[in-house]
């Protein structure tokens, strides 16, 4: 949320900057929360925000979305159940005055605040929720992350017209975050009714703030502002209805030009800032507001079941041949954190355990020797003749991903591995990690919930990372079925101390949204997911 | 004239439907497939039940084996029907229906500014007798076609918005919208229609006609525009016929750049989304510009050099 320190740019500099990003960065995660007040003057309502993001999801409906370029205009038109504080992490009211969670986080009963209406006059009711998690699991792959999020759902009932309760076959703690994301946003009885295509060409009826005025695909998504608002999430500064008018996405796909148009004033503000135009748009009139993101961070996930990648010792040789710092520095945008965990800080509760995640060449030496890898002729270890090569997969959803493997390519030869780089088509990356042929693969997961530990590390589940079976299942399981925030925060720190200490995955660098914003633009902030919320915002 | 136009039309089917099937086994080798895709492709993607995947496939046909796939996909090809696009679920020929007309204005308008400009500079730098003139002209085309589309696009947004904000950085708004992305477009295009008209415009000046013209007294001017040009213009046309084709690819980096609307959009997505019907309604549609262009360009022959005889049998020849 800070402003970049001033370097005095130059035309050159500038223009240099400009051409040099040839590559598109596309956002890979998702989520996260931050809290910009609103300085600047007594905050007034009225006009335009324009919005350039990259690109576009062909899609304009919450439930079905996952891209965040698309998850920014389409978030703004629907309410959630709760709300989730990004500085704290707790689950806070919204469309849920309050909830009752059964002990063994098996059934969720929420009461409704009443007078909440969609935008085509209709109520929202018990039954509207209902209709809306009954419809969720249908939209199967094409709403993964709803659809995730309410898998073993044995039952929504409508206890009372504003009393619903969500029944699971299992214990599922992450269900309460859940009601907070975008993904499980309430829409309309009869949004829910109309085909999974349908709304993402025509766009949904919510209760949020603002409404869809018109969706041009690859071109532009305009919103207008709800008026009559009144029911906005306890998290929010200013109550009734939003201050903008009017809020304007542009789809602008290279880099260069949204950084250049954010700085020209055409638009007021950008998403995807990379390292590569951070340059371009240091001075007095933009603002880079930045925030990681909640979940996995980046980082190697090891196939545990792979012959050299059995021992623990090797994988943890790989992680303390690792130096973070540099990589986060030299690859990633100003303020990109080295991973301290297996989850990013703003993850709920996340525990840092930097003095685990350390830079130690002469460690992971003696590591390897230890394991029984000695140095050959090559520089390479050896063992009963085999090489210590191992083949990293990797897919380009991000710009940063290619530049930071060669990064530890070359950390990792300096101790004798060798590292060789496999570039995959983005649709092939899920195939390879269900056959499990592959030796590691790169990559990040955004999720405000620390539960997206037991989806990628507990052998009950896909399993992708051939962990084995051992104490770390009973703290992931134990995690989901507990409704004691203390008991769950120490299950989950103590999955986080296994994985690290284990070294089942090796943690590299936390992801970063970083945004562009004109200084114009006050109350832009993150949600807890590092997306945004523009009922506050305001054009100054 | 009828068989030679009855034997274009034949070759033009033929490539259109080689259009078809070398896309489609492309496609078709390519990893993965549109419903992965569709499926979200991070690491957490294998949260999908795998029965939805395979329900999917079965809604979309994808299925079924390859060969049954293409048989499916090329009898509703050639009634018109290119199905729905798998990624946003809409006709795939509404898609492009919706699209054309963006591209038909960017591409319209840079082809005209090639070849005037490109055509001009030609006749300038073989009409001058100043020396550095000729050889600074002519050294424009070899450099227009080697400097990257992207990077000229890029220059002029920053030079024209950023700077001087005399247009807009993106969107289709107009003609000033215009501008900018046909300008792009033309450099490499231009280029090619200079490189070839003055390399001809060369040789059409050594020609004895030439000299017969002089000698009968015509001005400079005359003979350059009235006998060389016209020889001359017929290697340039052939050229601008292929360049249509190559405007349409161009299209897919200018309009990136630009964020305009349109085919080039509408192609960057459909690829990246392994979108086959959408991608399969994109390249015939090229492929049915590219071959009519061509088919027209070859018609055009005989108007301007009376030389070229369509004689049944024979090829129309280009001199």
């Amino acid at each position: 949320m800070r402003a970049h320190p001033d370097i005095r740019p130059t035309r050159w500099a500038a223009l240099a900057a400009l051409l040099t990003t040839s590559v598109l960065l596309t956002a890979c995660g998702s989520g996260s929360s931050g809290g910009s007040g609103s300085g600047g003057g007594p905050a007034k309502s009225g006009g335009t925000l324009t919005f350039a993001v990259g690109s576009d999801a062909g899609c304009v409906d919450p439930q079905q979305v996952a891209s965040n370029d698309t998850i920014y205009s389409v978030r703004q038109l629907v309410d959630s159940l709760t709300d989730q504080d990004p500085e704290t992490g707790e689950i806070v009211p919204w469309l849920a005055k309050s909830w009752d969670i059964s002990s063994d986080a098996t059934a969720f009963t929420f009461h409704l605040r009443s007078g909440v209406t969609f935008s085509d006059g209709s109520k929202l009711t018990a039954q509207v929720v209902k209709d809306n998690f009954d419809a969720v699991p249908k939209l199967g792959a094409l709403g993964t992350l709803a659809e995730g999020y309410l898998s073993g759902v044995t039952s929504t009932t409508v206890v009372d017209p504003l009393t619903v309760k969500v029944t699971f076959k299992q214990p599922n703690a992450q269900f309460l975050q859940a009601t907070s994301t975008h993904s499980l946003g309430i829409e309309s009885s009869a949004s829910v009714k109309q085909s999974p295509q349908r709304k993402c060409s025509q766009g949904v009826v919510g209760s949020g703030p603002f409404t869809l005025k018109q969706y041009v695909q690859n071109q532009s998504i305009t919103l207008g502002r709800r008026t009559g608002y009144a029911w906005g999430s306890s998290l929010w500064h200013k109550s009734g209805e939003a201050y903008l008018d009017k809020v304007v996405f542009k789809v602008v796909p290279e880099a260069g030009v949204r950084a250049g148009s954010l700085q020209s004033g055409q638009v007021n503000a950008i998403s995807s800032v990379g390292k590569a135009n951070e340059a371009a748009l240091k001075g007095g009139q933009v603002t880079l507001q930045r925030r990681a993101n909640p979940g996995v961070v980046f980082g190697l996930a090891f196939n545990n079941a792979r012959p050299a990648l059995k021992d623990a010792l090797v994988r943890q040789a790989i992680g303390f041949a690792i130096d973070r710092g540099q990589i986060a520095d030299t690859v990633f945008p100003t303020g990109t954190q080295p991973a301290t965990s297996v989850l990013a800080h703003t993850t709920p509760d996340y525990a840092d355990l930097s003095s685990d995640l350390t830079t130690d060449a002469a460690k992971a030496k003696s590591l390897l020797e230890a394991a029984g890898w000695k140095t050959g002729g090559d520089g390479i270890r050896t063992k009963d003749g085999r090489k210590l090569t191992l083949t990293v997969d990797w897919i380009p959803n991000s710009a940063t991903n290619q530049p930071a493997l060669e990064l530890i390519q070359q950390q990792l030869k300096a101790v004798g591995v060798a590292l060789t780089l496999k570039q995959l088509q983005v649709t092939q990356l899920a195939p390879t990690l269900q056959s499990g042929d592959y030796d590691a693969a790169w990559g990040n997961i955004t999720r405000a919930d620390p539960d997206i530990l037991r989806n990628s590390f507990s052998t009950k589940l896909a399993n992708f990372y051939r962990v084995p079976v051992t104490e770390l299942d009973s703290a992931l399981t134990g995690q989901a079925a507990t409704t004691d925030a203390t008991k769950r925060k120490q299950l989950v720190q103590q999955a986080q101390q296994l994985i690290v200490r284990n070294a089942y995955y090796a943690p590299v660098v936390e992801l970063q949204t970083q945004i562009g914003v004109s200084n114009k633009v006050h109350g832009l902030n993150f949600d807890a997911s590092s997306r945004i919320q523009l009922h506050d915002t305001w054009i100054g | 004239m009828r068989r030679y136009v009855i034997k274009r039309l034949a070759q033009a089917v033929g490539v259109l439907w080689a259009a078809y099937t070398v896309s489609f086994l492309v496609l078709d080798f390519l990893p993965g497939d549109p419903v992965t895709a569709m499926a979200g492709a991070g690491m957490d993607s294998g949260q999908v039940d795998p029965a939805q995947l395979t329900a999917l496939r079965h809604e979309y046909g994808f299925d079924k084996p390859v060969l049954v796939q293409y048989a499916d996909y090329l009898g509703k090809a050639v009634r018109g029907d290119f199905g729905d696009s798998v990624s946003t679920g809409r006709p795939v020929s509404s898609t492009l229906a919706d699209a054309l007309p963006q591209t038909l204005q960017l591409t319209g308008a840079a082809l005209l500014l090639a070849v005037f400009l490109g055509g001009g500079l030609a006749v300038l730098a073989t009409y001058t007798s100043r020396r550095w003139l000729r050889q600074l002209l002519l050294s424009l085309p070899p450099l227009g076609v080697s400097v990257p589309t992207f990077w000229v696009g890029l220059l002029l947004v920053e030079s024209f918005s950023f700077r001087l904000h005399w247009f807009a950085a993106f969107g289709n708004d107009g003609l000033r919208g215009l501008i900018l992305p046909a300008v792009t477009l033309a450099v490499p295009t231009g280029a090619q229609v200079a490189q070839v008209l003055a390399k001809s415009l060369l040789t059409a000046l050594d020609q004895a006609y030439v000299e017969t013209a002089r000698a009968k007294g015509a001005g400079r001017w005359r003979i350059h525009l009235r006998h060389a040009l016209r020889n001359a213009s017929l290697p340039a046309l052939t050229v601008v016929g292929l360049l249509v084709g190559q405007l349409i690819a161009g299209s897919v980096v200018v309009e990136t750049v630009f964020s305009r609307d349109g085919l080039g959009r509408v192609t960057a997505a459909a690829v990246t989304a392994q979108d086959i019907p959408l991608v399969q309604g994109v390249v015939v549609f090229g492929a049915l510009i590219f071959v009519v262009t061509n088919l027209v360009v070859d018609l055009v022959y005989p108007l301007l050099d009376p030389r070229i005889v369509v004689a049944p049998g024979r090829k129309a020849v280009a001199v």
